[in-house]
């Protein structure tokens, strides 16, 4: 065997002895520590929203047509949206802005996809909104000096708490034992003017004034928001509160009234407790929701969803099984006509295309690129381009034999020929790639940029497996006296066609 | 030597059968059946724990206010709905599902896909320019790869045609079983045509590759038998290539799950086309532009091929 030969067949080795260990489907974590460096990485693989479920969810500025949108806010709108979906707990979520007006929210394995979209996609604006001598409903919408609800709300809920029974919600100082369940608030009467069709109330103070905010228990072990409030904040309320005690105070989110207690003494240590009107405290689940858009503020531009798919896990699930049998069919069907036809190097065919799975594998592990259903269907569908590179050599190796060329000369002259062919159509391949992963990125279409990804990587990877591993394993093949004559290699001259 | 490039008006004519019921069904509106991808609206996929009519179904969705909504069964207990766009904003959608849950049972959502109007006719534009942009792509980078021979530009339109006539086949197919079985196209079809695309270059190359290294050796022929000779021998790879692609697409339509089943399907009908056209007609197309034909059965009404 040459030297050269001799160090190619060891580097292709060492190579697939890693690729076939990186991707092996128990490993999950390069760890090169026991030979003397100091490396630990995870290398799970990423399942993409179709196989595991999910939700993907596209969000537009909501401003008027023509109004341009500010890069800096939407940039600061994509990094709050980032702090409330990490504070929901969701794992790998992709979060990024598309074009200039729009973000790409990504969330595999959400359990309830609806409730998640109104706590990352709300704009989250917190108000406090003097009602005056009106209570208002909890869940109500209204106008307020900073502007009327969004016009795309649901109508007010007419089923909020009847007042006769909830005006236990209190908003109480520090240090001041809570006064929840006391009826005293709850008697009072309807005021005698019934407000004006779209009254407009003022607002006394924002979520900027906030400091910070979280779901409490209390001694009964109902959910509660407290609130802490900048020192400015405290201020402000303070102020108002003194001078406005037995009126209504609304709290409201996004110009829904979350809250609407009435002051019954002024609260001045910028500590502020909301409690819903309900007798068993918020709901804990919406309390947590609320919290997680008050604590990272509003986002600087309200959002509209303008392409949402969610994925159940049971159809997920059901497609990757079936995908992955589909492939190993194909694998071995192809694997069967490589080895009848071919023979020898047809054996050394499937060995590179094993390689082949392995070294795409584990690159998609090690990149990583996350696996979709058209992603899988894109590396099933780069198998049959890697194998035709070995069949547009071997079939160039016939020619050559039936030319009358020696075994040897005639699979060197099968390689260097065919490398025209390959070379060409996989880069013509590898363009359609490129401008599939483009038209993919314009709109988070993840499953056509998956798909454009996974053919891209098995092309350029084919072309090192069907190219330099089949013909180093061909020639050391040939120097241990293992590809001796012609006619057992498979590639026996016949009588060309006529 | 078997001469496969004297019949080439049979093979145009082959070729002409097959697309033209696909053009005629592209001409009678509506064209393609877009899926919510491109035309907004909603496409939701519920499983119930027992069977469901979709008439039924169908009632409940026009009290909450989506008269147009078209229900069909999918699976043993599944329903598919298509309706203009719900708003997974607001309470819409829980409100729906709440009331579908009351009458018929606990359900399953298996999938909710919600495109907004304005969004979906930006794919479709975004579509024709991704495949308007791949064809330019692939044309310059053929007249590039054979600027050392005659006429280079004439390889890359002979390529492009019959890049155009794959996407036709499939367009055609798709168009007609959208008129028959309701098939509708997504942006996973667009992938699939871009796909077939890729393929069918990727093919033509491997032939015209040979052209071009025959044409250098074999001086002393004629252009058609340079061709010819090119063609059978590149026919044994052609063959084994498409099908080793053929046995993996296979098994994806027929093992692969539901989502790509359809998407598999594609690929295949494509890549059969495509290996069709690369011999028959790109190949055929060099050859007929070489030999003047056209201008034979125009001009002097002169019989095309012999």
């Amino acid at each position: 065997m040459r030297a050269s030969t001799f160090r190619l067949l060891v580097l292709v080795l060492v190579i697939a002895a890693f690729a076939f260990w990186v991707a092996w489907p128990t490993n999950n974590q390069i760890n090169l520590t026991p030979i003397g460096i100091n490396y630990v990485r995870d290398i799970p693989v990423r399942e993409g929203l179709d196989l595991q479920g999910g939700i993907q969810v596209l969000l537009q500025a909501d401003v008027a047509p023509g109004q341009a949108v500010d890069p800096d806010s939407m940039q600061a709108a994509r990094q709050v949206i980032e702090r409330r979906v990490n504070a929901l707990g969701v794992s790998e979520p992709v979060i990024q802005l598309a074009q200039n007006n729009r973000i790409i929210v990504e969330l595999p394995g959400v359990k309830d996809p609806d409730q998640a979209i109104k706590t990352f996609g709300n704009t989250g604006l917190l108000e406090f909104v003097d009602l005056g001598s009106n209570p208002l409903p909890q869940g109500m919408q209204i106008a307020t000096s900073l502007g009327p609800p969004p016009a795309t709300a649901t109508p007010p809920a007419s089923a909020a708490g009847p007042r006769a029974t909830s005006g236990d919600a209190t908003a109480t100082a520090q240090g001041t034992p809570s006064a929840q369940g006391t009826p005293t608030a709850s008697a009072s009467p309807t005021p005698a003017a019934s407000p004006s069709p779209t009254p407009t109330y003022q607002t006394i103070m924002t979520g900027k004034d906030l400091s910070s905010a979280s779901v409490q228990f209390d001694q009964l072990n109902r959910p509660y928001i407290r609130l802490t409030l900048t020192s400015e904040g405290a201020k402000i309320f303070g102020d108002f509160t003194s001078s406005h005690v037995g009126q209504y105070l609304a709290i409201t989110l996004d110009k829904t009234i979350i809250s609407a207690p009435v002051i019954k003494q002024p609260i001045v240590g910028g500590d502020v407790q909301i409690d819903s009107g309900n007798p068993r405290g918020f709901p804990l689940q919406e309390a947590q929701d609320i919290v997680i858009q008050l604590k990272y503020g509003a986002l600087p531009v309200p959002l509209k969803v303008v392409q949402n798919r969610t994925v159940g896990p049971t159809l997920g699930q059901d497609s990757v099984q079936k995908s992955v049998v589909a492939g190993l069919i194909g694998l071995g069907i192809v694997a069967a006509f490589m080895i009848l036809n071919y023979r020898v190097p047809g054996v050394v065919a499937t060995v590179a295309l094993a390689i082949y799975a392995a070294i795409v594998f584990a690159l998609f592990k090690l990149i990583p690129v996350t696996l979709t259903v058209a992603g899988i269907a894109g590396f099933i569908l780069s198998i049959g381009m890697a194998v035709d590179a070995n069949i547009l050599i071997f079939e160039r190796t016939k020619e050559e034999l039936r030319a009358g060329r020696s075994a040897v000369a005639a699979i060197d002259a099968g390689f260097s020929r065919a490398w025209n062919s390959i070379r060409d159509s996989n880069f013509s391949t590898l363009i359609t790639c490129l401008i599939l992963f483009w038209f993919g990125s314009q709109f988070g279409a993840s499953i056509i940029q998956g798909f454009a990804l996974t053919l891209g990587i098995g092309v350029v990877v084919s072309m090192f497996t069907a190219i330099t591993v089949t013909r180093t394993f061909l020639k050391a093949l040939q120097a241990l006296g293992a590809l001796p004559v012609v006619g057992p290699i498979g590639l026996t001259p016949r009588p060309a066609a006529v | 030597m078997m001469h496969i490039m004297r019949r080439r008006a049979l093979y145009y004519i082959i070729s002409l059968a097959i697309i033209l019921p696909g053009i005629i069904s592209l001409a009678i509106p509506p064209h393609l059946k877009l899926a919510v991808d491109f035309t907004g609206g909603t496409l939701w996929e519920l499983q119930f724990q027992q069977a469901v009519q979709p008439a039924e179904v169908k009632a409940v969705m026009a009290g909450k206010g989506y008269p147009d909504a078209v229900v069909q069964t999918s699976g043993d207990r599944g329903v598919l709905i298509r309706s203009k766009e719900i708003s997974s904003e607001g309470n819409t959608k829980s409100d729906i599902l709440q009331a579908l849950q009351a009458r018929f049972g606990p359900a399953t959502e298996l999938r909710f896909e919600s495109v907004g109007p304005v969004i979906g006719q930006e794919i479709a534009t975004r579509a024709i320019a991704a495949v308007f942009l791949a064809s330019i792509g692939i044309l310059l980078y053929i007249a590039w790869a054979f600027r050392k021979v005659d006429h280079p530009v004439r390889y890359g339109l002979c390529a492009i045609i019959a890049l155009l006539h794959d996407a036709l086949v499939v367009l055609g197919i798709f168009s007609i079983l959208g008129h028959l079985f309701n098939v509708e196209v997504d942006s996973l079809f667009v992938t699939a045509v871009l796909t077939v695309i890729g393929f069918s270059v990727h093919d033509t190359i491997v032939v015209f590759d040979r052209i071009r290294e025959n044409a250098r050796r074999l001086h002393g022929l004629s252009f058609e038998d340079v061709v010819n000779h090119s063609l059978l021998q590149t026919l044994g790879r052609s063959l084994a290539t498409s099908l080793t692609v053929l046995f993996t697409l296979s098994a994806l339509t027929l093992f692969g799950g539901v989502t790509i089943r359809l998407f598999a399907l594609t690929l295949l009908i494509g890549i059969i086309s495509g290996t069709y056209s690369s011999i028959f007609n790109a190949s055929a197309l060099l050859v007929s532009w070489e030999n003047g034909d056209l201008a034979r059965l125009f001009g002097r009404r002169r019989v095309a091929t012999a």
